[in-house]
């Protein structure tokens, strides 16, 4: 079996992450074991961002070149990014809940808009499942994409302000750590390894768009 | 421009019109607003929260359900006998079919939010008085949001398979900022905290507004240009 | 089929290698012909040949993907220019069904600018004999009637191009003679029209000019003297049986 280069790069350099991670950085002050999921939970929100946020560009060029290319990428780009989200929105509970006490943290400005972002990635699919059309799916997903795209900092500022103006039970929330160089240099190993997993995992996503797409026209074709 | 504006004018009054004849969307969307203030009423513990604590979180829930009942119509009559055509066929612009059919949601929504907030002043006993003004301000803020949001998607909804479920499940997480600045701006003028802390709320729904109203204008006519 | 034919009047419609792309399916494959004031064009072709695609194109409802087309002098999209002078007769209404036939004419009366909306609206629904219904909701009309208030509301913006895509469906006897008489008169004034129809003596008794479709392509163009019924018939057999 071929195995093409980038999803065997990217899958080294995230086994090569953890390995660090768990073995070889140091563990931090006060929260102990638990926090070395921030290496799993940080890149992952790292990446559903980024992922929506070419959602989001593709679409808009959609609109105005009507390529299908285009259009692809964007669902493809959706799709891979649900998976980074789904994966923040586990993690997040998981380290919360022996840190800070609790699974949920509403004051958590990031995971509330990775929340809203899981939404938005979900309608994003039912909408694309409910449209027949593929000119009216894309143009319909592309508008979604870019409005989603305005959302984000409007949840953000509202579950800011929210955050601020009521204080909540916090049973000792930790203030930014500081990493320590041992740590920030994991930190950027996983980014960049959990960056490359997303480009290998899109790469293989649109191939498969590609394929079912020009199948798709094939048959229409000799119909 | 006086032009769109004089279209969205005649559009507006058209679904107007139709919904004055029917009536049916209007009354379904004031019953379920009553039957909502009633039921939250009794899902609570009236000893263990008070009803200045409940009363905002109910009336601005309600008002985005009951407003998603108004909002499904507005492009459902011009999909009997592909009217939408007729319009698209017509020198009106595409921005003036949207500005008209918002136009035409936005008064049916403040209509129904006319009638439901004195509906929860009455069943919960609220302090109103000095704040009235201030709450139909927050009221049509918040209205004109939902609207510009509700409208686009149901554009979009109702030319697909899955058009009653689809249409909530795409506004709903738009209506969130809208549904958080609304109560917490209510909560903050029924216990008579300073302005200066509802300012931010109502920047924040002003800004809201600002931005989606026109998102929402610009990306309608690439729902129906083909 | 690149041939254009005219009588003389000026040209109101003017296509040119006209195609229209869904996707990877050509609806209109390369059209191209010309329409002058006070010509109709009987337009004939299997179900799927790209006929309502065309008028639509027309009508300003669908861009075109590539060629020239230009509806009374303005080159497509034309925007709320191109629209104005275009009527457009499909076999859906397009009409509200809870206002009356008075308020849908009027609706569209305004929609198109006319000054002396009111006038026109009575003058349209006279022309169709819809005055005595002219106040019910039109949900309560037959499908014939229905029809009816739907060719009113075309012509009620006094348009230099009527497109009309199966304008026969649903309407009785006196319906047809109406609107047969109706177009007739049109044409006489000088609008160009566009007719689709499956009823090969009906188009072909009004037209200058007449075409067969098949295929997003013109297989069969001509001016309505040359055209004999019957090889007429037998073409657009031909194109039912190929699809």
């Amino acid at each position: 079996m071929k195995i093409s280069w980038l999803p065997a790069v990217a899958g080294a350099a995230v086994l090569a992450t953890f390995i660090r991670a768990a073995f070889y950085t140091p563990l931090e002050a006060k929260q102990g074991a638990a926090q070395k999921i921030f290496y799993l939970h940080v890149p992952a929100a790292w990446v559903a961002f980024l992922a929506f946020f070419l959602v989001a560009v593709a679409s808009g060029i959609y609109l105005w070149l009507r390529d299908a290319r285009l259009d692809r990428f964007a669902e493809s780009s959706a799709e891979v990014g649900v998976v980074f989200t789904t994966v923040v929105l586990i993690t997040g509970p998981l380290w919360a809940r022996p840190i800070w006490g609790t699974y949920w943290a509403w004051w958590d400005v990031r995971l509330v808009s990775t929340l809203f972002l899981w939404f938005i990635y979900v309608s994003y699919m039912v909408l694309r499942g409910a449209i027949e059309s593929p000119a009216l799916r894309a143009r319909y997903s592309a508008i979604l994409g870019i409005l989603g795209a305005f959302l984000i900092p409007f949840i953000h500022l509202s579950v800011y302000l929210f955050a601020t103006m009521h204080p909540m039970p916090i049973v000792g929330k930790p203030s930014k750590p500081s990493l320590p160089n041992e740590m920030l240099m994991t930190l950027m190993l996983s980014l960049a390894s959990f960056t490359l997993l997303y480009f290998a995992f899109l790469r293989s996503r649109y191939r498969y768009a590609a394929e079912r797409d020009a199948l798709a026209a094939a048959l229409d074709r000799d119909a | 421009m006086a032009d769109t504006l004089y279209g969205a004018w005649l559009i507006a009054r058209k679904d107007l019109a139709i919904e004055f004849r029917t009536r049916s969307a209007f009354f379904s969307a004031v019953i379920f607003a009553l039957l909502g203030l009633v039921i939250f009423y009794f899902a609570w513990d009236p000893t263990a929260v008070t009803v200045t604590d409940l009363a905002p979180g109910v009336l601005w829930v309600i008002f985005t359900f009951s407003g998603l009942l108004g909002l499904h119509r507005s492009f459902g009559v011009e999909t009997d006998d592909h009217a939408i055509d007729g319009l698209l066929a017509s020198p009106v612009s595409r921005e003036a079919i949207f500005l008209g059919k918002a136009i035409a949601n936005l008064i049916f929504v403040v209509v129904v939010q006319m009638i439901a907030i004195p509906a929860l002043v009455l069943f919960y006993n609220l302090p109103l008085g000095h704040i009235a003004a201030s709450l139909i301000g927050v009221a049509i803020l918040a209205a004109v949001g939902l609207v510009a949001i509700g409208t686009l998607f149901s554009a979009m909804a109702v030319n697909t398979r899955l058009a009653e479920l689809l249409l909530p499940m795409l506004s709903l997480p738009f209506f969130v900022p809208i549904v958080i600045a609304a109560s917490q701006s209510t909560a903050k003028l029924l216990t008579g905290r300073p302005v200066a802390e509802v300012g931010a709320w109502l920047k924040l729904l002003v800004a809201f507004d600002i931005v989606f109203v026109a998102l929402c204008t610009l990306a309608y006519p690439f729902t129906v240009d083909d | 089929m690149s041939s254009t034919i005219s009588s003389g009047g000026p040209p109101i419609v003017e296509v040119a290698e006209l195609t229209r792309v869904f996707g990877t399916r050509q609806a209109l494959a390369g059209v191209t012909f010309s329409l002058a004031a006070g010509e109709c064009l009987a337009l004939f072709g299997p179900n799927g040949a790209g006929k309502t695609t065309l008028l639509r194109v027309l009508a300003g409802l669908l861009r075109p993907t590539s060629g020239n087309a230009r509806v009374s002098g303005v080159q497509l999209p034309g925007g709320a220019l191109a629209r104005s002078r275009v009527g457009l007769i499909s076999h859906h209404t397009m009409l509200y069904e809870a206002l009356s036939p008075r308020e849908n004419v009027l609706f569209a009366a305004r929609l198109y600018g006319m000054r002396d909306a009111r006038a026109r609206v009575e003058n349209s629904l006279s022309r169709m004999s819809l005055i005595d219904r002219g106040d019910a909701p039109v949900r309560s009309l037959s499908r014939g009637m229905q029809q009816r208030v739907s060719i009113a509301r075309a012509m009620v913006h006094s348009p230099r191009l009527v497109l009309a895509d199966e304008p026969y469906s649903g309407l009785d006897d006196s319906g047809a003679r109406a609107l047969t008489a109706l177009l007739g008169e049109l044409r006489a004034a000088g609008t160009a029209i566009i007719v689709v129809t499956h009823n090969l003596a009906e188009g072909l008794s009004l037209a200058t000019h007449a075409a067969v479709m098949q295929r997003g392509r013109f297989v069969r163009y001509d001016a309505a003297e040359r055209i004999d019924a019957g090889s007429y018939a037998a073409t657009y057999r031909e194109a039912l049986a190929v699809g």
